[in-house]
């Protein structure tokens, strides 16, 4: 039996995607092909010249250590805010699913973070954080810690990673809270009559059968590693101390934006939007194979 | 409101819109774009006000558009799309991104002699608009807002360490004994700084007379070369090294961070601009003194003149010549003496010209608030060389994050001064090659 839906008219389902298709190349095929063109020029600020210069922006990034240095940075940050936001959304996640009472307001507030803008979240954690006036940062010392982000480039780092991460706990509780509800319980039940401890349960039936969000939530969490935390990298650090919190976006950003280097820049996000394609290859190819659907 | 009365409503503005366009149109609508907030945004904001309220042919609008490096952006991404105000405020790192962008900019000089202002170059300080003035002495950009560097003290904090609370510290060596005292008394950050490329790098080569940069520190061409990493620089950023070490010296930040720290009291001697002298006046409940910038005694002919900071107000080309007449008028007001004089003491930015320091001071506002004049004798005490006229280099703003990196590696004793000057002259030149590529 045929499945298929066919149109007897040949120009309406063109018609049809033609939304689509426009959306997608207005708002990217554009977009991406004007960053590749500039990234082959070396123009003014003002754009009142350019000079075709061939591949050498690119040349000039790889011939810096600093921005390969910056390379490094970008996975340390990624794989740290990504462990972290999943691993404690998860594990907020199944506590929530396990609540009776007063359900509803811990959802509402274990949701609420999302709603803080990045660069409002940064300033945030710099305030308690702040050597001179954060409270935390008082009792740290107080402690006998000698807390400094300032000039500290891993306590830097830390506070970037716990920032960035805790703004996206949020996201993925929301998520893992639906795929835990979508698990059936007859499933855990059956199990937990079969003699299955709590831990045993979680990790042989509810994580198997929560891989497909989890899988999602990856990839997500890296783009949003990737690409939306400049704001918080640049209200807290700039990317300071030394380069140590300099993470590939917030170069991006702080050439094109605060040193009008647009060549440069957008060479730079060329190198991004390859950077992101290939891992999300990575993802599909290898770690899909793991997810049960 | 029922529906009736919303369609009349709606009558009555249709009738009555069109007519207070009408008014507006008559006068000439000037667009100008500002970094200031908070304090210095009210009174730029008082100074349009007056200016509007001082003649009916001109409306000036002032708008502002965050800080400095996104003023500067927001001005920039205007002119691309043809809707550049007539003036935009750029600050002293950008000054040569705008003199390199010759199709975007009206020199200030021109504006006034199409405009048949009157202008007089050198009613301006000349330490202050040398940094805005071309080779051949044409001026580009209006200086507004220059500050320069001066050395705040916590009277209080030296009492408390048993040393006389005047005590005004002349040398570095002299304030390396007060860092000591202050320790041994238990201070827990006996100096910080602000900007401390601007002050401890920048001033410091202008106020020692020893190059920042070939060709005048970039004001004879954009092939200038970076040589900051003399043995003066590696000397005193050594010295502040070992002061950090033996904690005298606390790191605050690449900005003014350090300001909060010293206003609370925290921090006891505090390198800053002049402008933040408003700000100490308002919160700090200790008495404080305001004195010159230390300089090293060991060389000879120190200390020369410190240099300016702040920034300067641009005009873009491609508006109409009765709104650059408009823009000219606006000024002539800005640069008048009673206008700099108030904001020169409202402020603790350079008063410009000299006649709005004469008036200043025969108002008696030196005598009333000891030190506010500290900043216009260290720009003016000594005619300005080719070292300590200004800097004038592109991608500056980036060539200052790249000396604000090497001085943070150098603070966390990770490098030293040496090390960390010669690697910030070597990534710094290269920025610069990349400018004079762009600029050709």
């Amino acid at each position: 039996m045929e499945k298929r839906v066919t149109f007897d008219n040949r120009l309406l389902p063109y018609l049809l995607l033609t939304p689509q298709l426009a959306v997608t190349i207005v708002f990217f095929f554009w977009p991406a092909g004007q960053a590749l063109y500039q990234s082959l020029l070396l123009p003014d600020p003002f754009g009142l010249s350019a000079r075709f210069v061939w591949f050498s922006n690119f040349e000039y990034l790889f011939n810096d250590r600093y921005y390969l240095q910056s390379f490094a940075t970008t996975a340390v940050f990624t794989g740290f805010v990504t462990l972290t936001s999943m691993s404690v959304a998860l594990l907020l996640a199944v506590l929530a699913d396990q609540v009776i009472k007063g359900a509803g307001a811990y959802k509402t507030l274990l949701i609420w973070p999302y709603a803080v803008a990045p660069a409002v979240a940064g300033v945030m954690w710099l305030f308690m954080f702040q050597p001179s006036i954060g409270v935390l940062a008082f009792y740290m010392k107080a402690m006998g810690f000698n807390w400094n982000p300032v000039l500290n480039g891993s306590h830097a780092m830390t506070l970037v990673i716990a920032a960035a991460a805790w703004k996206q706990i949020s996201y993925n509780f929301l998520f893992f809270l639906a795929g835990l509800q979508a698990i059936p319980k007859s499933l855990i039940e059956a199990a937990a009559i079969d003699g299955a401890g709590k831990w045993h349960r979680f990790r042989t039936i509810i994580f198997p059968l929560l891989s497909p969000t989890t899988f999602f939530l990856l990839v997500v969490n890296i783009v949003y590693a990737f690409f939306e935390t400049f704001g918080i990298i640049h209200t807290m650090t700039a990317g300071g101390p030394g380069q140590s919190t300099t993470i590939l976006v917030y170069k991006v950003f702080s050439d094109g934006f605060v040193g009008q280097d647009l060549g440069s820049s957008a060479a730079q996000s060329v190198i991004l939007m390859v950077v992101v394609g290939v891992l999300t290859v990575i993802q599909f190819r290898y770690i899909e194979r793991r997810v049960h659907y | 409101m029922n529906f009736r009365a919303m369609i009349s409503a709606a009558a009555v503005l249709t009738a009555v819109v069109p007519a207070m366009v009408g008014t507006a149109a008559a006068q000439t609508e000037i667009q100008v774009w500002h970094a200031f907030s908070g304090r210095l945004g009210e009174l730029i904001d008082k100074q349009i006000s007056d200016f509007n309220a001082s003649q009916g042919d001109y409306k000036v609008v002032g708008t502002n558009k965050g800080n400095y490096s996104e003023a500067l952006n927001a001005g920039i991404a205007a002119f691309r799309a043809g809707e550049q105000p007539h003036v935009l405020q750029v600050f002293e790192v950008g000054t040569a991104t705008m003199m390199a962008a010759k199709g975007a900019i009206k020199p200030v000089h021109e504006v006034m002699a199409e405009a048949n202002e009157p202008f007089d170059p050198s009613a301006y300080l000349a330490s202050v608009a040398g940094y805005y003035t071309t080779a051949e002495g044409q001026m580009l950009s209006l200086p507004y807002n220059s500050s320069t560097p001066v050395l705040y003290i916590n009277k209080d904090a030296l009492e408390a360490a048993g040393l006389d609370p005047e005590t005004k510290p002349t040398t570095w060596p002299e304030v390396e004994e007060i860092l000591i005292k202050l320790k041994e008394g238990g201070s827990a950050c006996p100096l910080t700084t602000a900007w401390q490329s601007w002050v401890h790098v920048e001033t410091l080569g202008a106020y020692h007379d020893v190059p920042f940069s070939t060709k005048a520190n970039g004001f004879e061409g954009v092939d200038t070369e970076l040589v900051f990493n003399g043995d003066l620089q590696a000397k005193h950023i050594g010295k502040m090294a070992e002061w950090a070490k033996n904690g005298l010296f606390s790191y605050s930040g690449r900005r003014n961070e350090g300001g909060a720290r010293f206003r609370s009291g925290e921090c006891a001697l505090f390198t800053e601009s002049s402008a933040g002298y408003a700000g100490v006046k308002a919160e700090a409940d200790f008495p404080f003194s305001v004195t010159n910038l230390p300089y090293w005694p060991d060389v000879e002919g120190a200390p020369l003149n410190t240099i300016i900071g702040g920034a300067s107000l641009w005009v873009m080309s491609g508006h109409e010549s009765d709104e650059y007449a408009g823009v000219a008028k606006f000024l002539t007001y800005l640069s008048s003496a009673e206008v700099q004089a108030q904001w020169h003491q409202d402020t603790g930015y350079l008063p410009i010209t000299t006649a709005a320091y004469d008036l200043t001071k025969e108002q008696g506002f030196y005598n009333e608030n000891p030190g506010t004049d500290i900043a216009i004798l260290q720009m003016t005490g000594k005619a300005p060389t080719a070292n300590s006229k200004g800097i004038r280099l592109g991608n500056f703003d980036q060539v200052r994050t790249v000396i604000d990196e090497e001085l943070e590696a150098v603070w966390q004793g990770q490098k030293d001064a040496k090390t960390a000057l010669d690697e910030a002259v070597s990534r710094g030149n290269e920025l610069l090659r990349r400018f004079e590529q762009s600029a050709r």
